[in-house]
């Protein structure tokens, strides 16, 4: 029994924070799916959910019980036990992978110093839910879905790891902190130093989390069967978590490795300082904004929830003005980092949602072309290229030739990589592959 | 607890975990089944390997072997299903006498290992050990790039083979 | 500190397992994740000696030997697939004509 006490409390806050993500990421998600929905209602022109709770705030709870009530179908031939683990090994691989990140200098489960390889390669566990979930359900369309799903996040890893290795390279460290931190150190944000690994990592993650406009495989699923075919209620809820974790997961090593993790922008500049204030100053804005909505609202349990909002964004502003109170001083690395950390992954899910809603669906053998005849090579380049730049700022060049030469030089290639791919030379066949000779 | 101990557990975890994997691998009827004792087998073995501080190795292992050869497998599984493999004899015909040989050879090696321990073979002579650093994964690749260079290439030239040995192979005639 | 004979009876135990897998069964497949087993053991002896002697060439070697494995598997399943859309079988006992 002390032996358990014992344990309990040398691994106190890893285990605490543990319990916070596993805790808060299914709420979390559950949010980011209503910013999906809003942010779609925005670019289309209309609302968005805005009966269930004021502004439809309250409408990732009122889904969650509806899915929980459901009636768990299990198809008759299924096979019964894979049938039921394989969402579970979505979910685990994509709240594994956040067990080595680091939301703020303080709030970090395990520093591991295979940080990033810790995550890429938990994160390619997640693909065993997909095609074990695809073939459980004993179903020709679901099979076929799930194969093309994993064929695409098979395809797409690669160049997503490679794209994530050029971000090493400038760090020197696999570690998340040590990463960061070396960002603070060469004063940029690694975005600027490999800005088509940042570019090839970004598209690369969409197609890792079957987004659009790589959505193949998940469209399917709307319009007429993918691997989440069979699976209904709360199984469906748990692979559509896990794909949403995995999206906030994706956000989150991207702004580590390349958005600057949790430093301020301009975090050298000493004029800029007063950009220390946005934290408390953005969450009382949203507070004003909940206050000032709150008799506007048709009914009169909607405004009392909108007023509770406005109070909880009042309760946030006061936290992240709490550094400014000297004696808690020694908390601002912690608070404005994470907050700093959380903007970036917003505004990087953003993006996502940004680009879903904005290009057309890839078809399938476009999407396999793409990742091999372009994303791969270019990858590549991408790390010879920085490993080049490395070279050039050991020989004492400065930053910008050297970022002109190299970035100028990947740049040439991806170009001739595109046009070579418009000469169409394709699978004898397909669609794609006709020329106007022959179509 | 210190971390020791908990690497001592975890190894013992870990090792049972293998073992069953394995075991249930290669008696299960069906392929898929087998596929997944498979897998569970090699993440008890990357566990095994984070006990013993080889990192850069665990990642590897689960990266590649797992992340990437047992999903080729499960497709190729899945490819070539047949409903009719579930009902047919498992087992070949010389499975007694195989099994026989194979514990004869596991005898004779258990024996073998045994008896290095029991006379001190395994143990290190003095002044001959290395040494590693908790830096695993840049010492790994000091090595790599530095020693091994030559096998890194050939390595490098190995999978190209492979690779164009596999896109041959399934080629349609023209 | 775990003593180094234990993890040679683990490696072991898993070779024969591996052994007894391809010397059995009669799918293909199964017979080709027999040899990933076995060479899983083999992973784990070097890296268990690696430690042993304080020496990175065992990882090294484990690195090697999983890279040749992954081009091994590709090529295996490559042949069982185009024997498969030849004969129709996966059982090692009916694949027994060197030209057809």
């Amino acid at each position: 029994m002390s032996v358990l006490l014992d344990f309990l409390k040398t691994y106190m806050w890893p285990l605490i924070f543990a319990l916070v993500i596993v805790g808060v990421l299914p709420l979390l998600a559950g949010y980011v799916v209503l910013l999906e929905r809003k942010v779609m209602a925005d670019m289309q022109a209309r609302l968005g959910p805005m009966r269930v709770g004021p502004h439809g705030l309250l409408q990732p709870i009122a889904d969650a019980l509806k899915l929980l009530i459901k009636e768990d179908i299990i198809p008759e031939s299924a096979d019964k036990l894979v049938f039921w683990f394989a969402p579970i090994i979505s979910v685990t691989a994509a709240m594994l992978a956040y067990s080595a990140l680091a939301i703020g200098p303080f709030f970090q489960i395990a520093e591991l110093n295979i940080g990033l390889i810790f995550i890429v390669a938990v994160s390619s566990m997640g693909i065993f839910g997909i095609i074990l979930g695809g073939w459980a359900s004993n179903s020709h369309y679901s099979l076929l879905g799930a194969m093309r799903s994993t064929a695409q996040m098979i395809s797409y890893e690669t160049a997503a790891g490679l794209a994530l290795v050029g971000g090493v390279l400038l760090a020197g460290s696999l570690s998340t902190r040590q990463i960061v931190q070396a960002q603070a150190e060469s004063g940029v944000w690694f975005v600027f130093l490999a800005p088509i690994g940042f570019f090839l990592y970004l598209v690369a993650s969409i197609a890792e989390t079957n987004r659009a406009p790589f959505d193949l495989p998940e469209a399917e699923s709307e319009l007429v069967a993918g691997y989440m075919t069979e699976y209904s209620g709360f199984r469906w809820a748990v692979y559509f978590l896990a794909e949403y974790a995995n999206m906030i997961v994706v956000a989150s090593i991207a702004t580590t490795l390349f958005l600057g993790g949790w430093m301020r922008p301009f975090s050298g500049t000493e004029w800029l300082n007063f950009l220390d204030f946005f934290p408390p100053f953005s969450f009382l804005v949203v507070a004003a904004y909940c206050f000032y909505r709150t008799p506007k609202q048709p009914e009169p349990i909607q405004s009392m929830v909108m007023a509770l909002f406005g109070g909880l964004c009042l309760l946030l502003a006061a936290a992240m003005a709490l550094p400014f109170v000297p004696a808690f001083a020694a908390s601002k690395p912690g608070l404005h980092g994470a907050y700093w950390f959380l903007l970036k992954v917003t505004l990087y899910i953003y993006t996502f949602m940004w680009i879903r809603f904005t290009f057309p669906r890839f078809r399938f053998d476009q999407l396999m072309r793409l990742g091999w005849y372009f994303m791969i090579p270019l990858s590549i380049i991408n790390v010879l290229g920085l490993g080049v730049y490395k070279v050039l700022r050991q020989l004492a060049w400065g930053v910008l030739p050297a970022l002109i030469v190299t970035t100028g030089g990947t740049l040439l290639v991806a170009i001739w990589l595109v046009w070579n791919a418009q000469k169409k030379i394709a699978i004898p066949g397909s669609v794609s592959g006709m020329t106007e000779a022959e179509g | 607890m210190t971390p020791q101990q908990i690497s001592q557990i975890a190894f013992y975890f870990f090792a049972g975990l293998a073992v069953l994997g394995a075991i249930l691998t290669v008696t299960v009827r069906n392929v898929v089944h087998s596929a997944i004792f498979l897998i569970t087998s090699l993440l008890a073995t990357a566990g095994i390997f984070l006990t013993l501080g080889a990192q850069f190795v665990f990642a590897v292992q689960i990266i590649l072997y797992v992340g990437g050869i047992m999903v080729l497998f499960i497709f190729v599984i899945m490819l070539v299903n047949l409903d009719v493999a579930l009902h047919q004899l498992q087992f070949n015909r010389q499975k007694w006498v195989a099994l026989l040989l194979a514990l004869a050879l596991g005898s004779q090696l258990g024996f073998a290992v045994w008896f290095a321990r029991e006379q001190g073979v395994l143990d290190i002579p003095s002044g001959r050990a290395g040494t590693l650093s908790p830096q695993n994964v840049e010492q790994f690749g000091q090595a790599l790039f530095e020693k091994y260079a030559l096998p890194f290439e050939i390595a490098s030239v190995l999978l190209l083979v492979a690779l164009i040995g596999a896109v041959v192979m399934t080629k349609k005639r023209a | 500190m775990v003593p180094i004979g234990h993890y040679l009876f683990l490696s072991l135990a898993l070779f024969i397992i591996g052994v007894i897998g391809v010397v059995t069964r009669r799918n293909v497949i199964i017979i080709l994740m027999s040899i990933e087993l076995i060479l899983n053991a083999v992973n784990i002896n070097l890296v268990a000696f690696s430690r042993h002697w304080a020496n990175i060439d065992g990882q090294l070697f484990s690195l090697f030997i999983i890279t040749d494995a992954a081009a091994e598997a590709a090529v295996g399943l490559g042949i069982i697939i185009a024997f498969f859309k030849n004969r129709e079988t996966l059982l090692a006992d009916e694949m027994d004509l060197l030209k057809f």
